[in-house]
């Protein structure tokens, strides 16, 4: 019998730790975890994509960051890569602490689904990639013509709606995978192939022939790219947040990860307010008072992020545009820290 | 005799009575399990509801916002979450249904290819058989959609049979319309089926009465085609056929079978007939050979003892693992998720679980949704099987 009541008691506990809410205390479970979880693309050209069993990108940098500013460490983690369609449910479940993934921030997403952005790090926008050969200039000319499309995405609902506000029809053909959707366009099952801008870019590049496609003038949406966390752990939704915004503080200082030693010992108050030389405002977030020098020390602040990713430093050589900082004419704003 | 009667009345204590401390323990189980679940569904509501994570079917009768690309019924961006799951229902009945047929006649086929005499028959239906079901379905379906794309040229290259064309965004044949001749065509129809199925009960009937079999196919036969043929000519043609048209990118109008469909449809027909080939083997292997050696005695010919002494009897066999190959055909129509398909796991469990996340409910609506087509598979199946033993082979 006591052996029966044990079992018993085994069986409730486990059940209970298998829905038992991951919301309690994220940063304790990835410190106790020695690394971070974090959801990424499994293979976006400047996003995320693993080369050499090495994951690089943009979204794949933010993660760093966090995991420099939590273990002093950009390596203690572990990439989950996942497709646009399993991403939600791989962070709803716990499996990623984290999801980085050049996901659009929309209300349906907050308000209906649990989950909370921490910000914008890519402002984007829909548009269309087509065959030379058909000699089509504008999206508005696509009436009747196949889509390729990724499944799960805002891109898909975009999609619906440009094409029944004006008054047009097309077949879409939807992919769970971004490689079988592009995959299916090179092959000629679609005439069109549709993403957010960076990624059109960022696939092109993949394709056999990258001269032989254009990317069509029209962008169709808004698709505010950021990272994203669960509801219900402010602490660590705070953390990802302020990640975000001292790595967009630090661009604005001036604090890049060549010059971070210097800035740190100068006398300007914001920098060293930022990097931890004044005021203690890393441990109020739960992590050390360092936490901005560890990171853009072993990651690089936002502008050093996107340049080697997305900008000059990279293949795909994307223009700033609206991601520039705000004082330069962009959208890339952070409140302040102090 | 009255020590024994004391004895059945001097009943033991409960505790002590086997059957009363069965009873109770496996009460008690099932209370616990009970309970458990109970406390893990509760525990998970109130988690996710916590976190904001939908727990029921609130989205059911809200528009979608997409588009699918093949319905049956009439489906827009502006439809339902509900409609588009009875989208991808229908669809997946529809590849279950039109694969399970053509798996059956190549199995069937196969099947019977695989007993035969004939040295180089047997061994190209052996060879068929174990290359099919010994390579992964989702291999070949990947290799059917790749091999149905690749080869094919785009619309403004399409090949061309007549009115029928074929390129990479699918096949596309012309659409019977209805016109003049419809209706009347439609009534001689009818008439010709009820003409035809009382032939048939009478040629039944006086088979029975006098053992001589009068002609059954050929006449039913004439009594389909015949009437409407006739009013066709008299009424004029009841149909009249829309090839597609190119415009713009695509072939518009004509019906249209979509690459996606095509080669789920031959992936999953080609796989399943290779396991219902090898039930029929079974199944003709064990009908013992003295009834055959009985119908050549009767001087019936070979293809007279297949068909009217073994197969009727091998039937008996071959139906109960039939039915799993079906219920296995539509739960492998789910992998149509790879090659978009627009069957129910592609549309259901993943476009409207993804913009509305409500996971639980849409995951399970969709397992008890397969458990339902296969539970129902299975009845009928078994129905049909009670007839087939009812009516006894061969007697």
């Amino acid at each position: 019998m006591k052996r029966f009541a044990l079992l018993a008691l085994a069986a409730v506990s486990a059940l209970f730790l298998a829905v038992a809410p991951a919301s309690a205390g994220t940063l304790d479970q990835v410190q106790k975890r020695g690394k971070l979880l974090c959801g990424v693309h499994p293979g976006l050209p400047g996003f995320g994509l693993q080369d050499n069993a090495q994951w690089v990108g943009f979204d794949v940098d933010f993660c760093r960051a966090v995991a420099a500013a939590i273990f002093n460490d950009p390596t203690r983690i572990g990439f989950i890569p996942l497709t646009a369609k399993d991403r939600f449910t791989g962070l709803q479940s716990g499996e990623v602490d984290l999801l980085s993934r050049n996901t659009t921030w929309s209300l349906s997403r907050e308000a209906g689904q649990g989950f909370l952005f921490a910000g914008v790090t890519y402002f984007d926008g829909q548009a269309f990639m087509v065959r030379k050969k058909l000699n089509v200039t504008s999206a508005l000319e696509l009436s009747g013509a196949s889509i390729c499309v990724i499944q799960g995405t805002t891109t898909e609902l975009n999609l619906s709606d440009y094409f029944r506000a004006n008054n047009m029809k097309f077949e879409p053909v939807t992919y769970a995978y971004a490689d079988e959707a592009v995959a299916a366009y090179q092959d000629g099952r679609c005439d069109a192939f549709t993403t957010d801008m960076s990624g059109l870019y960022a696939e092109r590049a993949k394709l056999k022939a990258p001269e032989e496609h254009t990317v069509l003038p029209e962008v169709i949406s808004k698709e505010p790219l950021g990272p994203l966390v669960r509801q219900g752990d402010d602490a660590w939704f705070n953390i990802v947040k302020w990640t975000y915004f001292a790595l967009v503080n630090a661009e604005e200082m001036g604090v890049t990860s060549k010059n971070v030693d210097d800035k740190a010992r100068s006398e300007a108050p914001d920098a060293k307010r930022l990097l931890g030389s004044e005021g203690n405002y890393g441990e109020s977030l739960g992590l050390s008072r360092d936490w901005a020098y560890r990171i853009i020390k072993l990651v690089g602040n936002y502008g050093e992020i996107f340049d080697r990713n997305l900008g000059d430093g990279s293949k795909l050589r994307i223009k700033r545009g609206v991601n520039a900082l705000w004082s330069k004419g962009g959208l890339q704003y952070a409140p302040p820290v102090r | 005799m009255a020590e024994a009667s004391a004895a059945t009345t001097q009943k033991p204590k409960p505790w002590r009575d086997p059957r009363w401390r069965g009873g109770a323990a496996q009460a008690a189980l099932l209370a616990f399990v009970g309970g458990l679940f109970y406390f893990a569904l509760t525990l998970a509501r109130e988690n996710m509801r916590q976190r904001g994570i939908p727990t029921d079917f609130g989205f059911w009768s809200q528009p979608s916002g997409f588009e699918v690309s093949q319905s049956l019924i009439a489906y827009s961006a502006a439809s339902t979450y509900g409609r588009a799951f009875f989208v991808g229902l229908l669809n997946t009945l529809t590849v279950a249904a039109i694969g399970a047929v053509l798996a059956t006649a190549l199995g069937f086929l196969i099947g019977v290819g695989r007993v035969s005499q004939n040295w180089l028959v047997s061994r190209l239906c052996g060879a068929y058989v174990e290359t099919l079901r010994n390579l992964p379905l989702l291999l070949q379906l990947l290799f059917w959609y790749n091999a149905v794309l690749k080869a094919l040229p785009g619309p403004r290259q399409s090949l061309r049979f007549g009115d029928i064309f074929l390129n990479n965004r699918g096949l596309f044949v012309p659409e019977p319309m209805a016109q003049g001749g419809a209706q009347a065509a439609a009534i001689a129809l009818v008439l010709g089926l009820i003409a035809a199925l009382v032939w048939v009960s009478y040629a039944r009937a006086k088979q029975k009465r006098t053992g001589r079999r009068p002609p059954v196919a050929l006449v039913a036969l004439a009594f389909v085609v015949l009437p409407p043929l006739a009013a066709a000519l008299v009424f004029g043609a009841p149909l009249r056929f829309q090839p597609a048209q190119l415009k713009g990118f695509n072939f518009v109008g004509g019906l249209r079978l979509t690459p996606e469909f095509v080669a789920l449809v031959i992936g999953l027909s080609t796989y399943t007939a290779s396991f219902i080939a090898e039930i029929v083997r079974a199944g003709l292997l064990a009908v013992p050979k003295g009834q055959r050696e009985a119908a050549d005695a009767l001087g019936l010919t070979h293809g007279q003892s297949l068909r009217l002494v073994v197969i009727p009897q091998a039937m008996r066999v071959i139906i109960p693992p039939l039915t799993s190959q079906y219920l296995n055909l539509t739960k492998n129509s789910s992998l149509a998720v790879f090659i978009s398909y627009p069957d129910l796991v592609q549309v259901f469990m993943g476009t409207v679980l993804n913009q509305t996340g409500a996971a639980v409910p849409i995951v399970a609506l969709t397992m008890a949704v397969y458990l339902a087509i296969s539970l129902a598979a299975s009845v009928a199946m078994n129905a049909y099987n009670a007839r087939l033993a009812r009516h006894g082979g061969g007697s």
